[in-house]
């Protein structure tokens, strides 16, 4: 088990003083000059040899991203944009940070905007976290008033921290999405390239990053990068924060070691699944997006916690949020629901994504009743296949992967219902599919 | 997607315009964003007249929302419509946002969903005296405590059924209960105290 003093959220629980007396006693703002001092290259080549990858999802190494920004302004400002949009089924990491150690995420920002160049930084918080925002408008507004950040702060690097908010669309956790939400526009991914790099929030250079990442940086530049490189495996280093929900009996946050088993991550922290062990259906490794690993010795018995280890069972690890489902889960109405999140949340743009999500929503739903023909279900695998990388975002991806996990392992599943129905017809007429 | 239609002509009212507190509130809003580049501070303006209009926000709300920025009516249109924190029509003074989303419903948010349902109604419909209404919402992201309810700006976390009706019990006498876990718990740690941070010293 990783140790206590290998722990970047020290305050994860709230049991201590999120304000910034309790975050310096916990080791934030302690000798920031002193590193912004051994200047930009330095911290960008720390964080690229610490080998964190992005906590937000798609898991781009940190430093490689930052180092994409231009080297010197043509003019136009740069700016670093912090994800706090969390809204992936599952995912509930960056609420623990944003309300009981926003200091690691105001001087993150400082640091990644001191390492790309950029004057200020924008946080998007979702809408429905109205209280987490209260409290990181409180944590920056103490950094202004200690002047660790603003105009003429201790630290000779002008930096505005501005938090700015949603009002409840999955879709705007999409970088570009993201930005076009912050413009004042529908939150409606863009076409890349060019990529936000080069034009970013208001045509500017621009990087986003999520939460996890940046309040992690500090303690990466302040303990060194062999530290965290030293944490999980090569490719997959650091520490992670687990959001385990669903059927297990202790559901909770836990920060631990990249590569940590499941079985173990389960057993330890969220006092095992519901019945045992031997009670486990399914997992979802990473967040409703990725496809779920079912239960079985060369799968999630043997499930690696990281970027690596969730491929081995072609699965990902996404953001770290794991679903557990015992076997009381009905699997099918359990995956229809979350197609039923990717039809209310596609932002409408793509045709393959606006119809396929809907499609895919009625289809699952009449296969949870066993209301389908045998045939369907290729079909359904064929469908998901032309969503799949063929929308302008990843959305359309991350709607498909979950379908096309569930009909890999379960469809026996989904023909015995077919078979039940068909022996024992229900006297309704099959729905028709337009809603 | 979502289809959203704005509310009946009936129920809107003719004319909006925000109070003098929030009209100097706006002018901090948009002065957070690049001169020229006011069209940012849009979401944060129709959320405060939706409080204001309590808790939804009518077509002339959007109309000064788009003046006061400097933006055709269209455009605030479109940002009204897309995001679906922004109510359309009238919405009930306890306004229960439901996460209906996997899981949530693998920790019982079926039941919640029928308590809903027998005491207030069907979904968006606003209780006679305009108390109560409604609505299921997709992932709140706060799942390692679910189920969860949102009433307000708050959290209703680890509810029962029973739970749940006690909660609107006292919104209904007119208090507001403690937000957060509904079971001895600290926040998201797991039940019966973390498994991590023990050696921590605190401050």
């Amino acid at each position: 088990m990783l140790d206590d003093k290998d722990r970047v959220f020290r305050n994860l629980y709230g049991l201590d003083d999120w304000g910034l007396n309790g975050a310096r006693a916990r080791g934030a703002w302690d000798g920031t000059k002193t590193i912004l001092e051994k200047g930009r290259d330095w911290i960008v080549n720390e964080m690229k040899s610490s080998g964190q990858r992005g906590r937000g999802g798609a898991g781009f190494p940190t430093g490689l991203k930052w180092s994409f920004m231009p080297k010197q302004s043509d003019g136009r400002p740069h700016y670093l944009v912090v994800n706090a949009d969390e809204s992936e089924p599952g995912t509930c990491k960056d609420r623990e940070i944003m309300r009981h150690d926003p200091h690691l995420l105001v001087e993150g920002c400082l640091f990644a905007g001191f390492a790309m160049g950029a004057h200020a930084a924008y946080i998007y918080v979702r809408g429905e976290f109205i209280r987490e925002r209260q409290r990181l408008e409180a944590a920056v507004a103490q950094a202004y008033a200690a002047k660790l950040i603003g105009k003429n702060n201790v630290h000779d690097f002008d930096f505005d921290i501005y938090v700015h908010h949603g009002a409840g669309a999955y879709i705007c956790g999409e970088e570009t999405a993201l930005l076009e939400s912050l413009e004042g526009k529908k939150g409606m991914p863009r076409l890349k390239p060019p990529f936000p790099a080069n034009v970013g929030l208001y045509g500017c250079p621009t990087t986003v990053n999520n939460v996890e990442t940046i309040a992690q940086a500090p303690d990466i530049l302040r303990r060194g990068a062999a530290w965290f490189s030293g944490i999980g495996r090569p490719n997959n280093t650091g520490t992670k924060l687990f959001c385990i929900s669903g059927h297990v009996n202790r559901p909770c946050n836990v920060e631990e070691a990249m590569g940590i088993p499941l079985r173990e991550l389960v057993e330890k922290h969220a006092g095992g699944v519901r019945g045992g062990w031997d009670n486990l259906l399914a997992v979802i490794p990473g967040g409703s997006s990725m496809p779920l690993v079912p239960a079985g010795p060369d799968q999630a018995d043997t499930l690696l916690m990281d970027f690596d280890g969730c491929r081995e069972k072609k699965s990902a690890l996404g953001t770290a949020a794991v679903i557990v489902m015992d076997k009381s889960t009905d699997i099918v109405r359990a995956m229809a629901r979350i197609s039923y999140f990717y039809k209310h949340e596609s932002c409408g743009q793509c045709t393959p994504c606006r119809e396929g999500m809907g499609w895919m929503w009625r289809v699952l739903t009449r296969m949870a009743e066993g209301r389908a023909h045998k045939r369907e279900i290729d079909m359904l695998m064929d469908v998901t296949q032309r969503i799949e990388g063929h929308t302008i975002c990843a959305f359309g991806d991350g709607a498909a992967w979950p379908v096309q996990g569930l009909l890999r392992h379960f469809r026996p599943e989904i023909e015995r219902r077919i078979d039940q129905y068909a022996a024992n017809p229900h006297p309704e007429p099959v729905r028709v599919a337009a809603e | 997607m979502a289809v959203r239609r704005l509310a009946p002509a009936e129920v809107q009212p003719k004319s909006f315009a925000f109070t003098a507190e929030n009209r100097a509130w706006a002018e901090q809003e948009i002065a957070k964003y690049p001169p020229g580049r006011q069209a940012s501070a849009i979401i944060a303006l129709l959320w405060r007249a939706q409080e204001q209009c309590g808790g939804w926000l009518p077509e002339a709300a959007i109309r000064a929302v788009g003046d006061r920025l400097g933006l055709a009516h269209i455009r605030a249109l479109e940002v009204a419509t897309f995001y679906t924190m922004f109510n359309l029509t009238p919405v009930g003074r306890t306004y229960v946002q439901l996460c209906g989303t996997t899981p949530c419903v693998l920790r019982g948010a079926e039941d919640l969903k029928a308590v809903c349902r027998r005491r207030i109604g069907d979904e968006q419909h606003v209780t006679s005296e305009g108390q109560f209404s409604w609505i299921e919402v997709e992932c709140l992201g706060a799942c390692v405590n679910a189920p969860v309810v949102q009433i307000g700006a708050d959290y209703y976390e680890d509810l029962t059924a029973e739970g749940f009706e006690k909660i609107l019990d006292a919104f209904a006498a007119g208090r507001t209960p403690k937000p957060g876990p509904q079971v001895d718990r600290q926040l998201s740690a797991p039940v019966g105290g973390p498994t991590t941070l023990k050696t921590f010293e605190r401050t």
